[in-house]
């Protein structure tokens, strides 16, 4: 039988664009240290290790046996986990299979990159199929400015409804220390000025180039109570990679990984209602568009409903539901690290340390990955066990 | 643990170079072998893993080129960067996480890239890159440390590529199928002192995949399953200065673990067979040792008195080993395989009389940094 699982402990570094004054090793190191002091443990006491970062970012080949003295990795089982953007939930949902199988009792993930010694969208053109796709869908930004004008042009939305996004999670970010956008807000004039990059989308509606790790423990039933006086409990997690091709993804019929993924994850936590149930949200919002067409995927508001549903300020913290009181993905982005980021800061929220960001009377949480060829991974988080 | 199984399992043929095949085609091979091989559709497959390196093949998340050919089309699925008994490791917790079934599936193509390249780039990048260390030049020194320390001669671990290579020849997958002598191996050109040609694997391409199975799924199979007993894994320091190179104590750590759990208490007596990751001739005795198999220094003893021949007390890699066909990432779940065919009676012309229990055993990193081993058995 599966065990329960929770989470118990988070870590992250203060993140910059450039962090100059550590190396890749210290940098996991500091987020693992944090990780560690935060639930008291040391690493004598962890049983297994999981790490994830894309290697052609700091160009490592086989990061998981290079990275031993950072992760305190010696003579302890460690493996590597990469899937693109999703990564770092990847990472999270092999920590959870880690512990649940009975296998080791405390797990520890590590996510990471240092992107100011990576060209990264060099790297991540090679991701596109060399014949096919490559010419066209290359990089990050291609297939997202397919969508976003996909939508504008199926429900009216406009750039400025994109731009209330990003102007949330900049607001956000200023709760947030770790933030590499922390003390710098942002407004709706500031978003509509900036360099338009791929139409619809201009330099302040995408996420930034970070550097910075995070790190996050999980426990077995029996241990966690131990460790945590509450626990963030792992409810359910839902992954869909499923397209190999840009052009195979249907740009018009709203996020359909997210769509599959939530609706399978809500449906194992038993979860109903999500706008009603789920508490706060840390979702992996790449770009501001994403902000309003993937809440109606996940189901928080119907087809179109996106745009109002944020300017009436139901996901800004106060509202109905909070989506990313830490800033997201907008205001910080070490891309191996960015989706276990979404999970530390959602068992954050359950854990109750959240201090200036922290969301009152949490007791669901929920965390996406975002990545690939448009995959989704989702994790539901709660104080009550499952 | 529970009871969970390796119901079905696939295979490529190993070659130098397989031209026509992108990723997408040799996943789609193994994975629908496997599926036939276990008497399973997809819609038996509840969650899948692949086994993929960006560096290997040369694309960013490379595991994004196989997803369909997986059979992971709205499908649970997860990505492990290392070698394939690591990637199996990972679908067996998600079997005895809650999944009724797991496919696993790895693919490389060495042909696609440069060996010397992509390994080097296994090094730190400020203190040994440029030192040009890299798979074949580490091993060299770690064969040197292993030699000097024990006083074994290149004779000694030529032996080992002249037994494996003529395992192959039972073995309709291998690569390389070899009538050799000692000599052969001896006179075969320098590659890095003290390795020569027919000490070092070969470039390889090729893809396997296995299906993880709960006790109730694996019923619904049609083979007659072979159940995981005991798997772990462990990784050493990484800078080569701060190892032991003689001393694979990491792998003392995964076996002793693996057989803990699988109440393996005299290795040598109660374990039939051994398919182990022999990249280099060197390494099937220094593995062996690591195993627990003969005392340090004695793996080398152990070959040449027969004891791992295939009509020996212990056969180890049967199947022509890893130096008889290197596909990365694909070698060590294909050890795996041939220890589950071992065990059902279906390795063929290779086949071992009476396989009760079996080890399978994979590495990542530099000189084998970091090891997985696996307990399989009959019961």
């Amino acid at each position: 039988m599966a065990r329960r699982v929770a989470i118990v402990g988070t870590g992250q570094t203060h993140h910059k664009s450039h962090r100059i004054d550590v190396n890749g090793k210290e940098l996991i190191n500091e987020a693992v240290t944090r990780a560690l002091d935060d639930c008291e443990l040391t690493i004598a006491d962890i049983d297994a290790i999981i790490i994830g970062n894309m290697d052609h970012f700091e160009s490592i080949n086989y990061v998981d046996t290079w990275s031993i003295e950072g992760s305190g990795g010696y003579m302890k089982p460690i493996m590597k986990v990469t899937t693109g953007g999703t990564t770092g939930t990847s990472v999270a949902i092999a920590g959870y299979y880690h512990v649940a199988s009975g296998i080791f009792d405390k797990v520890l993930c590590i996510g990471w990159e240092k992107n100011s010694e990576s060209d990264t969208t060099t790297a991540i053109v090679t991701c596109s199929d060399p014949i096919w796709d490559r010419f066209s869908y290359s990089g990050a930004i291609p297939s997202l400015a397919t969508e976003a004008s996909a939508y504008m042009e199926q429900y009216g939305a406009t750039q400025e409804d994109a731009a209330y996004v990003a102007v949330r999670e900049r607001t956000h970010a200023q709760n947030n220390p770790y933030a590499q956008m922390y003390n710098r807000p942002i407004t709706i004039e500031d978003v509509m000025n900036s360099a338009m990059l791929t139409y619809p989308i201009k330099l302040l509606d995408v996420c930034p180039r970070t550097d910075g790790a995070c790190a996050v423990v999980f426990a077995a039933e029996g241990v966690a109570e131990k460790i945590a006086p509450q626990p963030a409990w792992i409810k359910s997690c839902s992954v869909r990679h499923t397209t190999t091709w840009f052009g195979d993804v249907d740009y018009n019929t709203g996020m359909l990984s997210l769509k599959r993924a939530s609706r399978e994850a809500f449906e194992t936590a038993g979860i109903k209602s999500p706008v009603d149930e789920i508490d706060v949200a840390e979702l992996y919002l790449p770009y501001s568009y994403a902000g309003l067409k993937w809440i109606e995927a996940i189901g928080f508001c119907g087809p179109g409903e996106g745009p109002r549903f944020i300017r009436d300020g139901n996901t800004n913290m106060g509202g109905k539901l909070p989506i990313n009181p830490s800033g997201g993905v907008m205001s910080t982005n070490c891309i191996g690290a960015t989706a276990l980021l979404r999970t530390a800061e959602a068992a954050i929220q359950i854990l109750g340390k959240g201090d200036k960001r922290q969301v009152p009377d949490v007791t669901n949480a929920m965390a996406t990955g975002f990545g690939g060829c448009w995959w989704s991974d989702v994790i539901i988080l709660s104080k009550d066990k499952p | 643990m529970d009871k969970i199984a390796i119901v079905g399992v696939g295979q490529t043929t190993y070659k130098r170079k397989r031209q026509a095949d992108i990723f997408y085609d040799m996943v789609y091979e193994v994975t629908v072998k496997a599926m036939q091989d276990a008497g399973y559709t997809l819609d038996d497959i509840d969650n899948v893993v692949t086994v993929s390196n960006d560096f290997l093949d040369g694309r960013t998340i490379s595991c994004m080129a196989v997803q369909e050919a997986a059979g992971a089309h709205d499908k649970n699925v997860s990505t492990i960067e290392g070698d394939g008994t690591f990637g199996a490791f990972y679908g067996a917790m998600r079997v005895l996480g809650g999944f009724g079934t797991t496919l696993v599936v790895a693919h490389s193509k060495g042909s696609e890239g440069d060996p010397r390249v992509i390994t080097n780039a296994m090094f730190d990048p400020i203190y040994h890159r440029s030192l040009g260390l890299d798979a074949i030049s580490s091993s060299a020194i770690q064969a040197n440390a292993y030699m000097d320390r024990y006083g074994l001669s290149e004779e000694q671990f030529a032996l080992v590529s002249v037994k494996n290579h003529k395992n192959a020849q039972r073995n309709p997958y291998a690569q390389l199928p070899l009538e050799l002598t000692v000599d052969d191996v001896m006179q075969s050109r320098m590659i890095a002192d003290p390795l020569k040609l027919l000490d070092c694997s070969p470039v390889s391409d090729g893809a396997a995949a296995v299906i993880i199975a709960n006790e109730d799924r694996a019923k619904k199979a049609r083979t007659k399953p072979v159940w995981i007993k005991g798997v772990a894994h462990c990784a050493d320091a990484y800078f080569l200065g701060d190892r032991d190179l003689t001393d694979p104590k990491a792998l003392k750590d995964a076996a002793k673990r693996a057989y803990t759990m699988a109440g393996i208490n005299t290795p040598i007596k109660e374990i039939d067979l051994v398919e182990l990751y022999d990249a280099f001739s060197y390494m099937e005795p220094l593995w062996l040792e690591g195993m627990g198999f003969c005392d340090p220094g004695k793996g080398a003893d152990i070959t040449e008195k027969g004891i791992t021949a295939l009509d020996g007390k212990l056969p180890v890699n049967p199947s022509g080993g890893v130096l008889s066909a290197h596909p990365v990432l694909v070698a060590g779940l294909t050890r795996i395989i041939e220890a589950v065919l071992q065990i059902r009676g279906d390795a063929g012309e290779h086949q071992i009389d009476g396989v009760n229990t079996a080890l399978a055993h994979g590495l990542n990193g530099p000189c084998g940094q970091s090891h997985c081993v696996w307990m399989l058995g009959r019961k």
